[in-house]
């Protein structure tokens, strides 16, 4: 059942009525497809980039997500998978200290950025920024022309030299510039929704980070216009390590090497973000370890 | 109940009152709202009747000439309130447009919130207020000049200009400044940069409101500026002659070509005020609309 889409189930009138046996064997199908596609062990042998441990982040002293242990290693494609309200945007957003920008929103525990304390008094978030890109749920391209938008970081880290390469390399990588080549003059706001997306691509890839956050890339976009994200994605983890906050467990499955279950814990102090399971995709997908997981992945529930 | 009645067309005294009553209400709303519309009718179509004649190329081109004689015009009229307005709206726009920046951009809610109160109260105090606090502060023993003229007009555009300001760059939307900032962008960079391009047009229409109202300011001119010569003044420690000075000086001469005089002055101030007025809503409208589709 996990893999299936929107469009298999309208095509099925009974609804639930399908028998165990057939979802059994078409997700055992499908699962052996994910296992082709994805090693079962792609952490080894990859540096840790980004560590997370005992991270909790607050806002106004309430806790939004709690006791976060969790590597990210270097070159692969991390997806933070959850129910609503699980606190993944949230983590993923203390990663390049995007939270400093909401009034009350507070990161205890500890993130190392290659052994280094993002939190650590001194370290200034524009560096972090710099070095950690984002893509965000809606495009928000700026309103310039595609060419500015892709120069905008460049001009402001004083990268300055073979601007016009600098630029034309980001839309490329982007895969936005056989699209837009012509017409760079022209505003970012004017393109399509899935090209405003890939401009915020080529704009954060613009500046050579080493790490990019998708949060929810493709979440304000069409079918057509997810793939050609999540190509771009798979595309991408050649060069860069990724960390990709999804909705969508299929999305999760074709896109991430590494993927890691949140769920909502909720006891009487509130509702509370927690880290499930951290795994390769296929060991999360087929294997899972925790039930809250299977349950999850299978379809019960989310 | 007989099959013919349809209850839903029964009228009893009830429900004619009723509609009677929502008749009259709709009436007198109406006409209030008709009411402001003929109002500023009656008030362009006088001035336009009485100034109009007036109203010719020495007007504009010619200082007013000595009591008793014809022709003339107010040229160190228009000159000073040209000159003392744009002072006084280089003095507020960039003051008012970085208060509104403080206040949205880096203030926490408590300060901002003082602030805008702080501005309300400000566009709330009487302009003679204003007249006489620059008087004392300014005048009383250095004499009239255009400068302290133009720092009481100043201090009336600065509440108009941070409110609009305010306002405007309350509707960018926040995903610019996280866009900005994601890439490594400094809050002030962000707000350089992105936001006040964004929200220039808005800032533009402020300021346009802003000098419409200084023009016709006539309270801080009385205490300022209101002892000049009949000749253009382009000196800025000296007073300079004004339009809204110039309307109420002349309207209360016994010649008739001074009342006349007034009459036109107060055309060219109200049709210039007018027209300031529109383009400043139509530049708002564009502007709200391009910040709509960055959203």
């Amino acid at each position: 059942m996990s893999m299936m889409t929107e469009s298999d189930r309208s095509e099925d009138p009974g609804g639930t009525a399908e028998s165990a046996d057939v979802v059994l064997a078409r997700s055992s199908a499908q699962m052996a497809e994910l296992a082709s596609k994805h090693a079962a062990t792609p952490q080894e042998g990859k540096p840790v980039v980004l560590s997370m441990k005992g991270v909790s982040v607050s806002y106004s002293g309430t806790k939004a997500v709690r006791d976060v242990d969790m590597d990210i290693h270097k070159t692969l494609v991390t997806a933070f998978i959850g129910p609503s309200g699980c606190g993944k945007t949230t983590l993923l957003r203390s990663l390049n200290r995007m939270n400093d920008l909401i009034p009350g929103a507070s990161v205890d525990g500890t993130i190392t950025y290659h052994g280094h304390d993002l939190n650590a008094p001194g370290v200034d978030p524009v560096e972090v920024r710099r070095r950690i890109g984002m893509v965000f749920q809606r495009p928000n391209p700026f309103p310039k022309s595609i060419y500015d938008n892709v120069a905008f970081g460049l001009r402001l880290h004083g990268m300055k030299d073979n601007l016009d390469d600098r630029v034309e390399k980001a839309l490329r990588q982007a895969a936005l510039w056989d699209e837009v080549h012509n017409r760079l003059k022209s505003s970012g706001l004017s393109l399509s929704g899935g090209q405003q997306q890939r401009l915020c691509i080529a704009r954060a890839l613009a500046i050579e980070p080493d790490v990019v956050l998708m949060d929810e890339p493709a979440s304000a976009l069409d079918p057509i216009a997810t793939q050609r994200i999540e190509d771009l994605v798979a595309e991408l983890k050649n060069d860069y390590t990724i960390v990709i906050v999804t909705h969508n467990m299929q999305q999760a499955a074709r896109v991430a090497d590494m993927t890691a279950f949140f769920s909502v814990d909720v006891n009487e102090t509130g509702r509370c973000g927690v880290l499930v399971e951290h795994a390769p995709t296929v060991e999360l997908f087929t294997r899972p370890k925790d039930d809250r997981t299977e349950a999850y992945v299978t379809g019960r529930f989310g | 109940m007989s099959a013919e009645v349809n209850p839903l067309t029964v009228i009893t005294p009830r429900s004619r009152r009723r509609r009677r009553v929502g008749r009259i209400m709709e009436g007198v709303a109406t006409s209030a709202a008709l009411l402001a519309i003929v109002v500023l009718g009656i008030v362009i179509v006088s001035v336009a009747r009485k100034g109009l004649p007036a109203v010719n190329a020495d007007f504009f081109t010619k200082n007013p000439v000595p009591f008793g004689q014809t022709g003339g015009g107010i040229e160190n009229a228009i000159v000073g309130t040209l000159i003392m307005t744009a002072m006084a709206t280089a003095i507020a726009v960039p003051v008012g447009v970085l208060i509104a920046i403080y206040d949205t951009e880096f203030a926490p809610p408590q300060v901002a919130e003082m602030i805008r109160l702080a501005l309300n109260v400000l566009a709330g105090v009487p302009t003679i207020v204003i007249g006489i606090f620059i008087f004392g502060l300014l005048v009383a023993g250095s004499g009239q000049s255009a400068i302290a003229a133009s720092i009481g007009l100043s201090i009336v555009m600065l509440p108009v200009i941070a409110r609009a300001t305010e306002e405007v760059l309350a509707l960018v939307p926040t995903a610019l400044r996280e866009g900005g900032m994601a890439l490594g962008a400094t809050r002030a960079r962000t707000v350089i940069t992105i936001i006040l391009p964004t929200a220039v047009g808005g800032i533009l229409t402020a300021t346009i409101v802003a000098v419409a109202r200084a023009a016709g300011e006539t309270a801080p001119l009385l205490f300022t500026s209101s002892i000049f010569a009949n000749t253009v003044v382009t000196d800025v420690h000296q007073a300079m002659a004004s339009i809204p000075l110039t309307i109420f000086v002349d309207s209360e001469s016994p010649s008739v070509a001074d009342q006349q005089t007034a009459w036109a002055a107060a055309l060219v101030l109200m049709t210039c005020v007018l027209v300031a007025g529109i383009i400043g809503r139509l530049l708002s409208l564009r502007t709200r609309r391009q910040i709509e589709r960055a959203r």
